[in-house]
């Protein structure tokens, strides 16, 4: 089974993690071992089987559109770093 | 060379619920930012979100109004991607099983003027899915600020395929969007507050060519009439590029409605690489059709079906069902007074001229209207009867508007009644008789157009209670009489 490839500062950068050269090394194999594990999945033959997220067969769970009070707004603001105007302060973005 | 322009549109209408798509924290706008979350909107650890059935409910209406296939099973995936406006570094949405597929939307384009009717053409959908709604990004100075009051929102997408070639279908295709959504109850699409937001991708190739051209994605198109100018803007900077030799880019550019003209995007270092899978918190919905016929009964007739039918039952002018049919309350308002009188004709009329205007004049919406479609019915039957004059009446409407009384008592309390009162009316056209010898002298000399100023001075002595014909009838037999 041939392991595939990682690019792993992709997927680091998709992660939003900084990894040292070391770590990525460390990682790179890791997932390889990950990766060849979920491989052996392919040998099953799955061609009559219907795809599925979930292993119970339940579905429609739901309830009634009644609201709820929320957070109060002191609550929600807990782990923002930094707060103004009751809204969280981010680095500015730009479309 | 001639260059054709293609154009599919991307509309996210956010579904008008109490409470947020997965969780109980209310849903709303205008509220002090951050007081709408909860746990689940938040993206708090162990949380669950469970579906608000009214929405699914809603974006199966949309479907059925827009003629798509509901799917028997869809489910839920989640869009993984890092920014400020998303609380849990994913979004809730359907990837590969939408819950609506195909389907299409019949649009009218301008007619040669405003009192005929346009074209009208179907454009296809591609599909349409449900998903949660971000918070609401404020850029400021140095830095941003987020409010997740938004976040959580039930939120439609509406695909539609690359049908439209110019910024007036594509208009035309969001007015008759909205109408729908509206009038199903779905949505208020108010654009101002973010309920109905629209991107567009663009391309052009050479008239006659099959092959699509490379696609722009434009996006803030913010209101329906910056969706047709950035439109033809961007399809004119495309012509332009390719007739200077240029080639189109695929790239991403925002819409500056106040500059007119759209920019570059800052393009993202990578590609989007949303790594969608299914959400494991989530079940999935089957639609079974005991629930689709539910739904469908509980649909409103859709806006150019109304239309025809006004035509078609009523023999209505295109100029008043198009005043009539966008407004789903309007419409049913006629309607109503119709059932009561059988006069639709002069029911619409009422409509269209007196009422919009003393609403407009009053700034109230109808349905804050004291006069109800009975004092309507109620007023075109006064008339019908020739109980009262056409101008009496509108005195009357105007009393009505005001005080909401009935037509019958306004007219019994101000001593409107048409006279019809022969003898009464005799000894008043004799009196103008007398009184106006030159017009006698006129008339007798074969014009016939004397009598008109005859009839108009009875009008005046009776306060135009008298009922015309029959003063015209009483003139010429007076009239003759005279040698």
């Amino acid at each position: 089974m041939a392991q595939e490839t990682i690019d792993i500062d992709y997927v680091a950068n998709l992660a939003r993690i900084a990894l040292t050269d070391e770590e990525k090394e460390r990682f790179s194999g890791q997932l390889g071992q990950v990766l060849d594990y979920i491989e052996k999945l392919n040998t099953l033959d799955v061609s009559g089987v219907e795809p599925t997220a979930h292993a119970f067969p339940l579905e429609n769970v739901w309830r009634a559109d009644e609201p709820e009070p929320g957070f109060p707004v002191e609550t929600a603001l807990k782990n923002a770093p930094a707060v103004r105007d009751n809204m969280v302060v981010v680095p500015k973005v730009v479309e | 060379m001639e260059y054709e322009a293609v154009i599919g549109l991307e509309v996210h209408v956010q579904i008008k619920t109490e409470s947020k798509m997965f969780t109980r924290a209310p849903a709303g706008y205008g509220h002090e930012p951050n007081t709408l979350t909860d746990p689940v909107v938040l993206g708090m650890p162990g949380t669950l979100p469970v579906m608000n059935k009214r929405a699914i409910d809603q974006i199966i209406k949309a479907g059925l109004m827009l003629g798509c296939d509901i799917a028997p099973v869809c489910k839920w995936d989640r869009k993984n991607y890092f920014y400020p406006d998303s609380p849990k570094n994913y979004q809730i949405s359907q990837y590969d099983r939408p819950i609506c597929i195909g389907g299409q939307l019949e649009i009218e384009l301008p007619g040669p003027s405003r009192n005929v009717m346009g074209e009208h053409k179907f454009i296809h959908l591609t599909r349409i899915h449900l998903e949660e709604d971000v918070g609401k990004l404020n850029h400021v100075e140095n830095d941003s600020l987020v409010d997740y009051n938004r976040a959580g929102t039930p939120l439609m997408e509406i695909v539609s395929e690359p049908d439209m070639h110019s910024g007036e279908e594509a208009y035309a295709y969001l007015t008759a969007l909205r109408q729908i959504m509206v009038q199903g109850g779905i949505s208020d699409c108010d654009m101002e507050k973010g309920q109905l937001r629209c991107d567009a991708n663009i391309s052009v190739r050479p008239k006659g060519v099959d092959t699509l051209g490379v696609k722009v994605e434009l996006k803030n198109l913010n209101s329906i009439s910056g969706v047709r100018n950035g439109i033809d803007y961007e399809i004119k900077r495309q012509i332009k590029t390719i007739q200077s030799g240029g080639q189109v880019v695929q790239e991403t550019r925002r819409w500056d409605a106040e500059a007119g003209a759209a920019t570059l995007m800052r393009t993202k270092e990578m590609a989007h690489d949303y790594r969608y899978f299914p959400d494991p918190d989530l079940m999935p919905v089957r639609v079974d059709q005991d629930w689709l016929q539910n739904l469908r009964a509980t649909l409103p007739e859709l806006p150019f079906e109304r239309q025809r039918r006004y035509f078609d039952s009523f023999d209505l002018p295109y100029t008043v069902t198009s005043v009539l049919v966008p407004d789903r309350r309007l419409a049913e308002f006629f309607e109503e007074a119709v059932d009561e009188c059988g006069e639709p004709k002069a029911v619409a009329n009422w409509i269209a001229n007196d009422l919009l205007r003393e609403l407009s004049a009053g700034g109230i919406g109808i349905e804050d209207s004291k006069l109800r479609p009975a004092h309507i019915a109620g007023l075109v039957k006064l008339v019908k009867d020739g109980a009262i004059s056409n101008n009496i009446a509108k005195e009357v409407f105007i009393a009505m508007f005001e005080s909401g009384r009935r037509p019958e008592e306004i007219v019994e309390e101000k001593g409107l009644k048409q006279s019809s009162d022969t003898g009464e009316l005799a000894g008043i056209c004799n009196e103008v008789i007398g009184a106006n010898p030159k017009s006698v002298e006129d008339y007798k000399a074969g014009k016939q157009n004397a009598i008109n100023f005859l009839k108009g001075q009875v009008m005046k002595a009776t306060k135009g209670k008298a009922n015309p014909h029959i003063v015209d009838q009483i003139l010429r037999e007076e009239l003759d009489k005279l040698a």
